[in-house]
């Protein structure tokens, strides 16, 4: 194992390590270029390589892509990743008020905890735990969806109607397209450009960053508060927030690290569920939303943690956890190395070296995202307006093109936009839309193939209801719906008792 | 002193010379510079796993560099459907695959037909192959059918998609052995390996490559080839099992139509010399792919031909 970790240390593979987490974290920032992108970008310059070092130089780059989706999610409200989506609902009205540096360097010191976390789990209990991959079925995966909807009761701040239709709306358009399971075409209007469905990014640019580009025109109010005081990092209090909420800390990591081996779900769902678990167990429930370090602690250690969770099925059963996974591994495949239980056995030095590059490019990204950070908050916080939106919007039309370099996404996300500026005045939030969006394939394919696996045992019924894990999920879905009324009612009685 | 129609006749002479070395050295010249090769899946997959076991290959044959590029969307129609409203000039390349250009047209309106893709070259197929996992009660193909004929429906298969190469499999499977399953579609072959390794289907619809990856965690019960594979010694081919299955995902390349003649037969050439490399067969086939010369010429009588095998199938899957 030392010798791992010396040959991960190489000046080399060091300096590998920065160059790549540097990389990642300005691709993450930008609105539309994501983790997968950065990845797919660097996997011809890693054939030059050594197998250990191109892996560590792949893991580094989608590590700080990463945690870069965290800047654009609190400065701009733009998650700049899907992974960043939970980021922003309390990230960017930190930043409103004035918090922006501190929420910067929260997010930094949470993704990396989460990062170690991810990739401790990796290097020791790496075959165990890709058996969860494994119990996950159709049906788990139908009802974790479903447990992630029951998100839009929470996020729709103070009007649930509006969130559930919202969110309805975001499952609607989820299906539009040809349908990959059932063949169907739906919705596209005879329109070809459809046919593809609407994709997340673009959707995700449009839904989210055109009204804030709209709002900065439209208002006089600076687009977010410069900094109170101190040198713009504030370490000692992020530190301190920090130790406030280690146990959100610790159960967010292990969230994003168990969701991150299940490999339909991604760093998005790990964010979502682990934000909604900690505003679940919140002492100050009320304060997630408008603002809460907490917020940010849950979501960005929990998608941090993704990364090392989702090598985990990755290199021991050859399924990729993550999409940015599934280019690595035909990265792999391309250098020659066959992934699957023989890898840890035969080459378990790869395996221990890469785990390694990824631990330290993880530390690594300390130091570079506080750098990076500060500057990120330093410019937006201080430019003019008049030069910041048409910036930002050059930059989402570029980001929205290049997904998959087709013009047809920049139109997709200046209509969804218009229409999401519009919404939002009559009171509907972009993310209930958004998680309709994401979850709404998953739940109908778990669905669908539930039902035709149930069908074909006989046990419909059992097939839903009957399996512990489902059932798991199931109770905590129910549990997130009911703890609010559950709360306010033994609130009510311990002021009865105390009137009385 | 030149009259009108002299001036006129060595105006054209002068053209001519002018313009014969630059017409030729546009065709002897291809390519003179670096050639785009479009995926229309993303990367990782098998598509962009055997382009990047071709770059290099392609780059020292040509000594121009080749640039791979992912354009995903609706199964690969996305990309089909462009393809000719690219530049015709052999600079952009495509990857194709049948069935899937075969059979997308068939079912649905994807915005090309079948005719409309200009193939150039087929290199390789991930053959097709039945597999369940290494702890079922199936050691045989027999096994499989026998239990499918008994409890028509109660054997859930999964593979990628519906109406796509797995789908198809499956629904050629059926018709040849008369085995009845419930075919469940996953929303690639990485998740309905999952189920299979999973226990939540009872086995899958699958390609070689899978089966090869998966190692030993899955047990193989036939592939759909002409000879075994060759990394996977053990498995017999469906002919050995006496059905008359060969088969998979064709990958060819493709070009915008009305590429010049001259370009495409190069460009056909240069990717047989790719498949005719030792090295470049070594890798392709350690990861269970099968090579396979299908060049120009020859590419209209196999689209004629797959298209007649695919034929009943097909209508059946249309319902």
């Amino acid at each position: 194992m030392l010798e791992a970790f010396l040959s991960a240390l190489t000046p080399f593979n060091l300096s590998l390590a920065l160059a790549g987490v540097v990389l990642g974290t300005i691709i993450g920032a930008l609105p539309g270029l994501s983790a997968t992108m950065a990845v797919a970008v660097l996997v011809p310059f890693t054939f030059t390589m050594d197998p250990a070092s191109g892996l560590i130089a792949l893991g580094a780059v989608y590590t700080g892509a990463i945690y870069g989706g965290a800047y654009a999610a609190i400065l701009v409200n733009t998650p700049g990743t899907p992974a960043a989506i939970a980021t922003s609902l309390d990230g960017f009205p930190m930043a409103k008020r004035g918090d922006g540096d501190l929420a910067v360097t929260i997010s930094c010191f949470a993704s990396a905890f989460g990062g170690i976390v991810g990739a401790l789990a990796l290097l020791f209990v790496a075959p165990p735990l890709a058996t969860i991959a494994l119990n996950f079925g159709p049906v788990e995966y139908f009802w974790l969806a479903v447990f992630g909807l029951s998100l839009i009761a929470v996020l729709s701040k103070g009007n649930t109607i509006k969130g559930l239709i919202g969110g309805f709306i975001g499952l609607f358009l989820s299906t539009v397209g040809s349908a990959v399971i059932g063949g169907d075409v739906r919705y596209t209007m005879g329109q070809l450009s459809l046919l593809g469905g609407i994709h997340i990014i673009p959707a995700l640019i449009g839904l989210y960053c055109i009204p804030v580009l709209l709002g900065m025109v439209a208002n006089r109010d600076p687009h977010i508060e410069r900094a109170k005081s101190g040198n713009g990092t504030r370490i000692p209090e992020a530190l301190g927030t920090l130790w406030r909420s280690k146990f959100n800390l610790l159960r967010s990591s292990i969230i994003g690290t168990v969701v991150g081996i299940l490999p339909a779900a991604g760093g998005a769902v790990a964010g979502l569920v682990a934000y909604s678990e900690a505003r679940r167990t919140s002492p100050d429930r009320a304060r997630f939303g408008k603002g809460a370090p907490d917020g940010v602690v849950a979501s960005e250690s929990a998608n941090s943690a993704t990364v090392g969770g989702g090598f985990v099925p990755t290199l021991v059963l050859g399924i990729p956890g993550t999409p940015p996974d599934a280019i690595i591994l035909g990265a792999l495949l391309v250098q020659g190395i066959r992934v699957g239980p023989q890898l840890f056995t035969t080459q378990s030095d790869l395996v221990m070296t890469f785990t390694f590059g990824l631990l330290i490019a993880t530390v690594l990204m300390i130091p570079t995202g506080l750098v990076i950070g500060r500057t990120a908050f330093r410019a937006i916080s201080s430019i003019p307006k008049s030069v910041l939106a048409p910036a930002i919007g050059v930059l989402i039309m570029v980001g929205a093109f290049a997904v998959e370099q087709n013009p047809n996404h920049v139109v997709m996300m200046v209509i969804l936009g218009g229409l999401a500026f519009i919404a939002a005045r009559w009171g509907f939030e972009p993310s209930p839309i958004v998680l309709g969006l994401i979850l709404g394939p998953i739940a109908e394919q778990g669905f669908v193939q539930a039902w035709l696996i149930g069908g074909a045992s006989g046990d419909l019924l059992g097939q839903y209801f009957g399996r512990p894990i489902s059932l798991g999920i199931i109770f905590l879905t129910l549990l997130t719906l009911a703890w609010p009324w559950f709360s306010d009612w033994k609130a009510r009685r311990r002021t009865l008792e105390v009137t009385e | 002193m030149l009259n009108r129609r002299t001036f006129g006749k060595s105006l054209l002479a002068g053209a001519a010379t002018l313009s014969a070395p630059s017409l030729l050295r546009a065709q002897a010249g291809w390519p003179s510079r670096p050639i785009t090769y479009v995926i229309p899946f993303n990367p990782g997959g098998e598509s962009d796993v055997t382009a990047r076991f071709q770059q290099p290959f392609m780059e020292e044959i040509t000594g121009q560099s080749v640039v791979i590029t992912s354009r995903p969307g609706a199964g690969g129609a996305t990309s089909w459907a462009q393809l000719n409203s690219l530049e015709a000039d052999g600079y952009t390349i495509m990857n194709t695959i049948v069935p899937h250009t075969i059979l997308q047209p068939a079912m649905k309106d994807v915005g090309y037909q079948t005719a409309d893709i200009n193939n150039v070259f087929f290199f390789h197929y991930t053959p097709d192959a039945v597999l369940v996992r290494a702890d079922s009660p199936f050691q045989t193909l027999q096994d499989l059918i026998d239990f499918a004929t008994d409890n028509p429906g109660a054997l859930t298969m999964g593979g990628s998609g519906t109406n796509t190469a797995n789908h198809l499999a499956s629904v050629i499977f059926g018709d040849l052995t008369g085995a009845k399953v419930t075919y469940v579609p996953f929303s690639g072959s990485a998740p309905a390996m999952t189920a299979v390794l999973g226990g939540q289907i009872g086995g899958g619809m699958s390609y070689t490559t899978q089966a090869v990856r998966a190692g030993d965690q899955v047990r193989t019960l036939a592939v759909a080839t002409e000879d075994r594979v060759a990394a996977l010694p053990d498995v017999p081919t469906f002919r050995e099992l006496g059905f008359d299955h060969v088969g998979g995902a064709y990958r060819g390349v493709a070009v915008p139509a009305g590429t010049p003649a001259a370009v495409q037969q190069q460009l056909s050439d240069v990717i047989g010399q790719v498949n005719a490399n030792p090295e470049f067969q070594r890798q392709m086939t350690e990861a269970g792919y099968q090579v396979v010369d299908i060049p120009l010429a020859n590419v209209p009588a196999f689209i004629e031909e797959r298209q007649g095998a695919y034929a009943p199938a097909i209508e059946r899957m249309r319902g």
